[in-house]
């Protein structure tokens, strides 16, 4: 499936904003992008498996924070990086 | 032309000093000596010229990231590590063993394992401090985040593993405190140090519980806090609960620590295991708070210190608004005011690790402050030039002699 990266996150994609990874599951997912752009998970998922607090990942446009989400393969996935402050 | 009118009790503005020139050059392989100045926006690099006349800014590197710690390995004098975050992305460490010409993200950057204690599911949210290990262990660095971990890699700083000594200590819930109230910055570990004769034996200090010490490579701790005021609580002198802001040892004599306490300044030779407030002998109107402290590179009776307003609110910044640097020659049983080349007027603030001395024949004394500024005095502090200025808030300022 198609995942949407980004800028912040480009420098371990190489650049790309959209790149192709698969999973039966959001965690399944952020595993297999770790596996193609190793380090890229860990900047967005703690050692406690939570997603950190300025990033947001959306599934077919609704937001999703529990990793156990199931996915099919035409789901559309989009990681947000929300920063707040100055 | 119209005349301006200044205000009974205000003042004309005064031009920052510069008689450093001040060159503005492309990122370029680092050499010689140089400051990393790591800020809140990213990674610059002041490089000295001859004589230590002129520094040359450069950078910056990792713009937009959150830099803590940015540090050169002494052991080898061309490998740096840093440790940085961006807002929205976790916490990492950069190295570079090519005198900063490029940067690798560490493979394994510093993480707590999977808790065997299910309070206590932990994730590292910054990594704040950077140490070199022992000369007899190359490629040895330590790491303290927070919340309080403590980390080692034996490569160079690419894979970092927990020590567990500490991290899975049966106290450490304890000695860090509640998760709910911590320091706004986060409440790290820092001021790891590794006696030079032995690199089993370490200390490191806490926000939240004071000053701990192995001998045994940090698969124990014990606790090194008599004689230290508690900032809070019923009891000031209770056997855990202090804030040592930043600590040093002096390499040439390692039974000689030193640190800038949230409650002082004080000292302590290491067989009396006793710490001893010298921030007594610190003028009444100025006091001893702070946060850095700073040692000559051969005497171990010279220290640095940049006070800070610690009355009323506690604003922590240039007491009165006149900033000084105050230096001791023995030991801290006295103080001498060096404020030369300052403004006279200024309300920054000097970070822990914002301060740092060379080891040059004449040692030079430099800080960076939290509105962007780095200062600098080759003549240990009888003369202050500004190397720097509109900067982002600067975290922290070491001093790299790169080889060659």
């Amino acid at each position: 499936m198609k995942v949407a990266i980004p800028s912040v996150l480009q420098s371990y994609t190489r650049g790309a904003h959209s790149v192709d990874a698969y999973g039966a599951t959001l965690a399944d997912l952020l595993a297999d992008l770790d596996a193609r752009f190793p380090g890229i998970r860990f900047r967005m998922v703690s050692e406690a498996d939570a997603l950190r607090p300025h990033v947001r990942i959306f599934v077919n446009r609704e937001a999703v924070t529990d990793l156990r989400c199931a996915l099919s393969p035409t789901d559309d996935v989009v990681i947000v990086q929300a920063l707040s402050g100055g | 032309m119209s005349e301006t009118t200044v205000p009974p009790g205000s003042r004309a503005f005064e031009p920052l000093p510069q008689s450093f020139d001040v060159r503005i050059t492309e990122p370029v392989s680092l050499t010689g000596l140089t400051l990393l100045v790591g800020t809140k926006k990213g990674l610059f690099y002041l490089t000295a010229g001859s004589g230590r006349a002129h520094f040359a800014l450069s950078g910056p590197a990792f713009l937009g990231h959150i830099v803590h710690h940015a540090v050169v390995d002494p052991r080898d004098r061309r490998t740096l590590v840093v440790a940085l975050r961006t807002g929205h992305l976790g916490p990492t460490v950069f190295r570079s063993t090519d005198f900063g010409a490029s940067w690798h993200e560490a493979s394994k950057p510093p993480a707590f394992g999977k808790p065997k204690d299910a309070r206590r599911s932990l994730a590292v949210e910054q990594v704040f401090w950077l140490t070199p290990g022992h000369v007899d262990e190359p490629g040895v660095w330590y790491a303290g985040t927070s919340p309080e971990g403590l980390f080692r890699s034996e490569d160079g700083g690419d894979v970092w593993q927990p020590v567990s000594g500490w991290n899975d200590h049966p106290k450490w819930i304890e000695w860090t405190g509640d998760m709910g109230q911590r320091n706004p910055d986060g409440s790290p570990i820092h001021s790891i140090l590794i006696d030079p004769r032995d690199a089993r034996h370490m200390y490191f200090g806490t926000g939240s519980a004071g000053v701990f010490e192995t001998t045994d490579q940090g698969a124990s701790w014990k606790l090194l806090n008599t004689g230290m005021l508690s900032p809070a609580g019923p009891d000031p002198h209770p056997e855990y609960g202090y804030d040592p802001h930043c600590m040093q040892l002096h390499p040439q004599a390692p039974d000689l620590l030193y640190q800038q306490n949230h409650c002082g300044i004080y000292r302590m030779h290491r067989p009396e295991a006793r710490w001893v407030r010298v921030g007594d002998n610190m003028p009444r109107e100025i006091g001893d708070i702070g946060f850095p402290i700073a040692l000559h590179p051969r005497d171990p009776q010279t220290a640095w210190v940049f006070p800070m307003d610690g009355t009323d609110a506690w604003p922590r910044t240039c007491p009165g608004g006149r900033p000084a640097v105050y230096r001791t020659r023995d030991g801290g049983e006295s103080w001498t005011r060096l404020d030369a080349g300052f403004p006279q007027r200024a309300w920054y603030t000097v970070l822990r690790q914002s301060m740092a001395v060379d080891a040059q024949p004449t040692a030079g004394v430099y800080f960076g402050t939290t509105n962007g500024e780095v200062w600098g005095s080759v003549d240990e502090g009888e003369r202050w030039s500004c190397l720097a200025a509109h900067l982002p808030h600067v975290y922290s300022v070491e001093v790299a002699d790169f080889a060659r």
